[in-house]
């Protein structure tokens, strides 16, 4: 061991770096510091996310080499998966679960940033890239759904795209689009697998690049009371003292995911029928499920339009306006404490988890 | 006192002509059905409501008006025009005369195709057939005419949900006259009938929606409506039991029954009570109905002990299997396909449930052999899941322990370069 330590590895690296220049990336690894302080705890999200989004990559092309991406073969080839695929029923329980872990790291990623106020300039487009991979990320589940093509999945799909459809002037062609006709089919099913597999890890990609790129540029933000402390800020290397901290808590992750497949393997329900009757409770993901609450409280009409299209402009507008908070956070940007916008934030957080909740426990939400 | 009703009659035509007549002066042409329009206006209980029903029934909506059965002229708001017998007025027909009135038209082929081609046009020669009809050629004022169980002025189509032979309603439609005892009494037949049929699963099957499920006209007959004999029961129940009837007929207890003058099925399984059948009709005590012929400890007895181990096996079997399999779907464990595979060991048991009738031993002996193997398959499977199940969870923590040493080692790692690193980590700027 001794012997690999000493000899072999520092030979490795000399071999490669008679071919390749890493000099640059040594130094950008070696430069690159994580400051400490009481806030500094919220720096693991972002890598625990991109951790699971990992486990999701490498999780879902296992799958795709089972999965047949239409109406007659999609539930049978994820029910083969499950039960005559060696390590199947593994996989296939770990993409489920850590796509959910992923959304749930994600959104204490985005609102750690929000509260910490770490948008602020001059990290508006990281912040704006983070928002285009929230949306791309809900995407990935809600078309991850539909593809074991069980009931649940195939109504709450239904009820999903009848709510896009919703959108003001695009709406028809938005639900033509995701549905690849008027009703939810197995061409709905087959275009929701090309978006699931070649769309959407396109648009990840490019934007995850991005959002690395300008994260590894800019550093790590630090909250602006602490940044006006007269005291310096302490700071420890990345590399490998954070990474090292990283990796137990992408272990600890993944011992959490393989508990879960283990004891609570992801459920296939029943093969969907289109003619079948809607059965009940059909509910969307967890992470959409204060849209659906809302949708449901909203009454048919409000003045002029109709309750679903007023829920659908309000959820659009609330998204455009977590998106250009860094533009009308004009206090963050001079390093100041905002209170209104950790106010609103508080809101919108108590709105998602108290709906969220209605959803579950409230009378027919169960 | 039918001195007193001709009087009323009459009575009731000269007012119902009075007000015709005036109706007539004041309207000036007649209406296009003088009949309905007298008898709705004359706002006699006994004539207005046949006028008032009549806009529900099927005839009115083909064409077919009062004339039609009763004769007379509709075109003229005379009453002793429009009532006249020179324009073939019969009035109200006699008990005797509603089948053939009827048939009229639902016996002549050629008319009737002018509605429906398919429609059948044998119904009095078959209504002539039935106790009934028999009961009416001998002057039975009681006895049910076509009308009874069509309505009259209200017919409705069969297939239409209020009409009073809907497959729902029939057994309402017979049981007004044969669930009331004080009606029937003069015929000396039970009157419980409609009380055992409405216990029975039939009914229950029906009321469930199976609109198939008998009720009293698929067993008794429609129009020829007569009590199967002795002989014919099994012809019967075998329209639909056709597996059981086609064993029962090649059984010992063919001949057997008939030797007792006993009638096949409803020996064993009753008439309008008929309850859904379970193995524990087989066997030599009670409540097995074989016991009521059979002794225990004699050659036949010992055959129905045999038969019914031999379902009792197969059922034990699948039971097993159905418990494991539950057990392991619950744990979340993927067995739907032995699950499904399991059916097979059930359609197997309904089989040889349905082979009870030919009373043979072997026979029933074979068919649990074949189930038996199917459902210690699926057990197996049940076992192989649970133990897989047991695997996964040692898997578990093997690969948690294996994760918890790297998460030590790690920690010791950043401990042993956080100390390298000393004086503590650096400021940053």
């Amino acid at each position: 061991m001794a012997e690999l330590k000493r000899i072999v590895v520092p030979r490795l690296i000399a071999w490669f770096e008679e071919r390749i220049d890493l000099a640059g990336f040594r130094a950008l690894i070696g430069h690159k510091v994580v400051p400490i302080h009481r806030h500094t705890i919220w720096y693991y999200f972002g890598g625990m996310t991109l951790f699971l989004f990992s486990i999701q990559v490498a999780t879902g092309i296992l799958l795709v080499l089972y999965y047949r991406p239409s109406a007659e073969e999609a539930f049978e080839s994820v029910q083969f998966i499950m039960s005559e695929v060696q390590f199947g029923w593994l996989i296939r329980s770990i993409h489920s679960w850590s796509a959910n872990l992923m959304i749930a790291t994600l959104m204490i990623h985005l609102f750690s940033i929000y509260f910490t106020q770490a948008y602020r300039k001059p990290r508006e487009i990281t912040w704006l890239t983070g928002m285009a991979l929230f949306g791309i990320a809900l995407f990935f589940g809600f078309s991850g759904y539909l593809l074991p093509w069980n009931t649940l999945a195939y109504f709450a799909t239904k009820v999903g795209t009848d709510v896009a459809g919703q959108v003001p002037v695009v709406g028809h062609l938005i639900l033509r689009i995701l549905r690849a006709g008027d009703d939810v089919t197995g061409a709905t099913l087959s275009r929701f697998y090309a978006i699931h597999v070649a769309i959407l890890p396109l648009a990840i990609t490019m934007t995850l690049s991005l959002h690395l790129f300008l994260v590894q540029q800019q550093g790590m933000s630090i909250p602006p009371e602490i940044e006006r402390d007269p005291k310096s800020v302490p700071s420890m290397p990345f590399f490998p003292n954070f990474f090292l901290r990283d990796l137990v808590g992408w272990l600890s992750a993944l011992a959490v995911l393989a508990a879960l497949a283990a004891y609570f393997p992801w459920e296939l329900g029943v093969k969907a029928d289109p003619f079948a009757p809607a059965p009940a409770g059909i509910r969307p993901e967890w992470y959409f499920m204060y849209m659906f609450q809302t949708l449901k409280y909203l009454p048919a009409r409000i003045g002029p339009l109709e309750g679903e299209v007023v829920g659908v402009l309000a959820f659009t507008m609330g998204g455009l306006f977590l998106a250009l908070v860094p533009f009308l956070d004009r206090r963050s940007a001079r390093g100041e404490r905002s209170p209104l916008f950790f106010w609103i934030g508080i809101g919108i957080l108590a709105y998602m988890v108290v709906l969220s909740m209605l959803g579950y426990l409230a009378p027919g939400g169960k | 006192m039918a001195a007193a009703r001709w009087l009323l009659v009459a009575a009731l035509l000269l007012a119902g002509g009075a007000l015709c007549g005036q109706l007539e002066a004041a309207q000036g042409p007649a209406p296009e059905n003088s009949c309905i329009t007298c008898h709705r206006s004359i706002g006699d209980p006994r004539v207005t409501p046949p006028a008032e029903k009549f806009a529900g029934d099927i005839h009115l909506a083909q064409g077919i008006f009062c004339q039609d059965c009763h004769g007379g002229d509709p075109t003229s708001l005379d009453p002793e025009r429009a009532m006249s017998r020179a324009k073939g007025f019969i009035g109200k027909p006699t008990h005797q005369a509603i089948p053939p009135l009827c048939g009229k038209c639902h016996s002549n082929a050629e008319y009737m195709k002018r509605f429906n081609p398919t429609l059948r046009v044998d119904q009095v020669q078959e209504y002539y057939t039935s106790v009934h009809g028999k009961l009416l050629r001998k002057g039975d004022q009681k006895v049910a005419t076509c009308i009874s169980c069509h309505d009259v002025h209200k017919i409705r189509a069969i297939k239409d949900q209020q009409a009073w032979t809907y497959p729902l309603k029939i057994v309402d439609t017979c049981g007004r006259c044969h669930g009331s005892a004080e009606y029937m009494a003069t015929y000396k037949i039970p009157t419980d009938v409609v009380a055992k049929y409405k216990a029975s699963v039939h009914f229950q099957t029906l009321t469930k929606g199976d609109l198939s499920a008998p009720t009293c006209n698929i067993c008794h007959g429609n129009h020829g409506a007569t009590p199967p004999g002795i002989n014919s029961v099994a012809n019967v129940c075998g329209n639909c039991h056709s597996v059981p009837a086609e064993l029962f007929a090649k059984s010992p207890h063919r001949t057997a029954f008939a030797s007792m003058n006993l009638p096949a099925c409803v020996s064993c399984h009753s008439d309008h009570d008929i309850h859904k059948t379970s193995d524990t009709m087989v066997g030599t005590t009670e409540p097995a109905v074989c016991a009521n012929c059979h002794q225990e400890n004699s050659d036949d007895g010992r055959k129905v002990k045999s038969i019914r181990t031999s379902l009792d096996g197969l059922r034990t079997g699948i039971d097993r299997a159905e418990e494991i399999l539950t057990r392991a779907e619950r744990a979340g464990m993927e067995i739907s396909q032995a699950k499904f595979d399991l059916h097979g060991a059930s359609d197997i048991l309904l089989k040889m449930r349905a082979s009870v009738h030919l009373a043979d031993p072997a026979t029933v002996d074979a068919f649990a052999v074949e189930g038996e193997k199917i459902a210690d398959k699926q057990y197996e499977k049940g076992v192989q899941a649970l133990k897989e199940l047991a695997f996964r969870h040692q898997g578990l923590w093997v690969a948690v322990g294996i994760i918890l040493v790297t998460i030590v080692g790690l920690i010791l790692k950043m401990r042993e370069v956080d100390r390298r690193q000393s004086p503590p980590p650096s400021q940053h700027a």
